[in-house]
C-alpha cells in the first residue's frame, strides 16, 4: 500500500486534526479505571484482575509501536490509522461481547490484546508525517498530536461514567457502553484516515502549494542503524528517567497530597485530592503542547535540560519544604507533570534532529519501550517505598522522602545522558541514492 | 478553454474549519469536565 500523497495546494493544517482524531481516541486508555468498579462487581473480579485489560493494552502498545514502526514507515500513515481504527474499535466490540456473555477473557483479549495493538500503531501513525509537514516547527506539530493522547482520557472518563449511569453498571450496561465506544471511535477516527496525506517531494510540488513541505534533507538514519547508535540509547535513558519521575507523582497523587498535609491544620479532603489529580492532568496536557512548542525555539537539548534539571529541583523543593506550604507543593507537582508531558511530546522532534525524517516514526516506536519500563519502575518505586515506610511506623510526608531522593537521582542520570547526546556519526547515515529511491517508490502511486 | 494549470486551487478553508471543529468540540467538553473537577481542589 502506497502512502497517500497530498494533491497540489493541500493544506498542512489538515494533518494535525487527522492526527488528533486518532490520538484523542486512543487516549481513552487512561480512562480504563472508570470500568474497574462495575467490572469487579458484575463479574466478581478482584482489583488486580480488573486491571488486566489495561495492563495488557499498555504492554501491547509498547510492543506494537516497537515492532510495527517499520511497517508504518513502509505503508504510510493512512494504512497505520486504518489498522489502529480496526484494532481499537474491534477491541471494544469483542469486549462488549465478553461483558454481555460474562466472559472476562474476551475483555482481556479484546481491549488488552487487539485494542492494545491499535494503541501502539495509532500512537506512532502520524508522527513521521507531521514532522515532514512541519519541518520548521516539528515540536509544535508532534506536541499537538501527543497532547491528544493526554486529552483522550479527559473526554472518555466523564463520557463513559455518564453512559454507565444511563445503561446501568451491570454486565449488560458495560457491554452497551463498550459497544457505543467502539462504534463512536470508529466514526471519529475515520476523519484521520480520510484526511491524512504525506507531503509531495520537492520537484513534484506545485508552486501554488506554499504550505508544502520540502524533501528530506540533511542527516538521515534508518531505524535499524539508529538502534545501534549511542544517541538512541542516551535518549532512551532520558525518556525513561523523565517518565519514571512523572509517573512517581501521577501514580499516587491523591494519597500523596492527603498524606503530606494530614498532620497540618489544613488537611486535604478526598474531593480536593480528586481536584488535584484533575489539575495534574491539565498540566500534563498543557506541557505536551507548551513545552514541545518551546523546544522549537530553544532547541531540544536545552528543553530536556529544563525537564530534567528543573524537574530535579522541583522534587528537592517538595522533599524539603513541601509539607510546610500547600501552594508550593501543588506548584512543584504541576511543573513536574508538565515536564512529564513535555518529555513525551518533544522526543519525536529530538529524534528527527538526530536521525532525520527518513524512518523517524519507526525509531520513535522503538524508543517507546522506555515508556514500558518507566510504567513499571515509577509506581514500583513510590508504592514499595511508601509501604515499607508505613510498616516502619512513619507517616505523612516522610512516607515519600526516600522516593523523592531516588527520583532526583534518576533525573540527574537522565540529565547526564542528555549531555552525552552528540550528532550521529556519518557511518550510520544512509546513502542519498537509497533514500531518494525509497521516497520515489513510496510516492509512485497517486492518493 | 482553460487548462489545468490556469485553474485556481480549491479553497480548503471550510474543510480545515470542519476538521478542527470535529476534534475541538469533544476536547472542549473534556476540558470543561476537567475544570469542574479541578475546582474541587479549592472548594472541596
Amino acid at each position: 500500500m502506497s502512502p497517500p500523497v497530498a494533491p497540489p495546494a493541500w493544506s498542512r493544517w489538515l494533518v494535525p486534526p487527522a492526527a488528533l482524531s486518532v490520538h484523542l481516541s486512543i487516549g481513552q486508555a487512561y480512562a480504563w479505571s472508570v470500568f474497574k468498579p462495575p467490572l469487579e462487581s458484575s463479574l466478581n473480579l478482584s482489583g488486580t484482575q480488573s486491571a488486566l485489560p489495561f495492563q495488557l493494552a499498555i504492554v501491547m502498545l509498547g510492543l506494537s509501536a516497537a515492532f510495527g514502526g517499520t511497517l508504518v514507515e513502509r505503508n504510510g500513515p493512512r494504512w497505520a490509522m486504518t489498522v489502529a481504527l480496526i484494532c481499537f474499535s474491534s477491541g471494544f466490540l469483542i469486549s462488549a461481547l465478553g461483558a454481555e456473555t460474562k466472559q472476562f477473557w474476551l475483555i482481556v483479549l479484546g481491549y488488552g490484546f487487539v485494542g492494545g495493538i491499535g494503541l501502539g500503531i495509532g500512537y506512532i501513525s502520524p508522527v513521521s508525517t507531521l514532522i515532514k509537514w512541519f519541518p520548521d516547527r516539528p515540536g509544535m506539530a508532534t506536541g499537538i498530536a501527543i497532547m491528544g493522547f493526554g486529552g483522550g482520557a479527559l473526554i472518555a472518563s466523564p463520557w463513559s461514567a455518564q453512559m454507565l449511569k444511563s445503561f446501568g453498571s451491570d454486565n449488560t450496561g458495560i457491554a452497551q457502553t463498550f459497544l457505543v465506544l467502539g462504534l463512536s471511535y470508529a466514526v471519529f477516527m475515520t476523519l484521520g484516515v480520510l484526511l491524512v496525506r504525506v507531503p509531495r517531494v520537492e520537484g513534484s510540488q506545485d508552486p501554488a502549494n506554499t504550505a508544502g513541505a520540502p524533501a528530506l534533507t540533511g542527516v538521515q538514519v534508518s531505524a535499524n542503524s539508529a538502534v545501534r547508535t549511542p544517541q538512541f540509547w542516551c535518549l532512551w535513558v532520558v525518556l525513561c528517567m523523565n517518565v519514571t519521575a512523572g509517573i512517581g507523582i501521577l501514580e499516587k497523587a491523591a494519597p500523596m497530597i492527603t498524606d503530606f498535609f494530614a498532620d497540618t491544620s489544613t488537611p486535604v479532603s478526598v474531593s480536593a485530592a480528586a481536584g488535584f489529580v484533575a489539575l495534574l492532568s491539565a498540566a500534563n496536557m498543557a506541557g505536551r503542547i507548551g513545552w514541545s512548542s518551546t523546544s522549537d525555539l530553544i532547541g531540544r537539548k536545552n528543553i530536556y535540560r529544563v525537564y530534567l534539571g528543573v524537574g530535579a529541583v522541583m522534587y528537592a523543593l517538595i522533599a524539603l519544604f513541601g509539607d510546610s506550604s500547600k501552594p508550593l507543593f501543588i506548584l512543584c507537582a504541576l511543573v513536574i507533570l508538565s515536564f512529564y508531558g513535555g518529555g513525551f511530546a518533544t522526543v519525536p522532534a529530538y529524534l528527527k534532529d538526530l536521525f532525520g525524517t527518513y524512518q523517524v516514526g519507526a525509531i520513535h516506536g522503538r524508543l517507546l519501550t522506555a515508556w514500558s519500563l518507566a510504567g513499571v519502575l515509577g509506581p514500583l518505586i513510590v508504592n514499595w517505598i511508601a509501604d515499607h515506610q508505613k510498616d516502619a511506623g512513619k507517616h505523612g510526608a516522610s512516607l515519600y522522602d526516600t522516593s523523592f531522593i531516588i527520583m532526583i537521582g534518576l533525573l540527574v542520570i537522565g540529565f547526564v545522558a542528555n549531555e552525552l547526546v552528540r550528532p550521529v556519526d556519518a557511518r550510520h547515515h544512509i546513502p542519498a541514492q537509497r533514500e531518494a529511491a525509497d521516497v520515489e517508490r513510496q510516492q509512485s502511486e497517486p492518493a | 478553454m482553460s487548462n489545468d494549470s490556469s485553474q485556481s486551487p480549491p479553497d480548503r478553508r471550510p474543510l480545515i474549519a470542519f476538521a478542527w471543529l470535529w476534534v475541538g468540540a469533544p476536547l472542549v467538553y473534556g476540558l470543561y469536565e476537567l475544570i469542574l473537577k479541578a475546582k474541587q481542589l479549592f472548594t472541596g
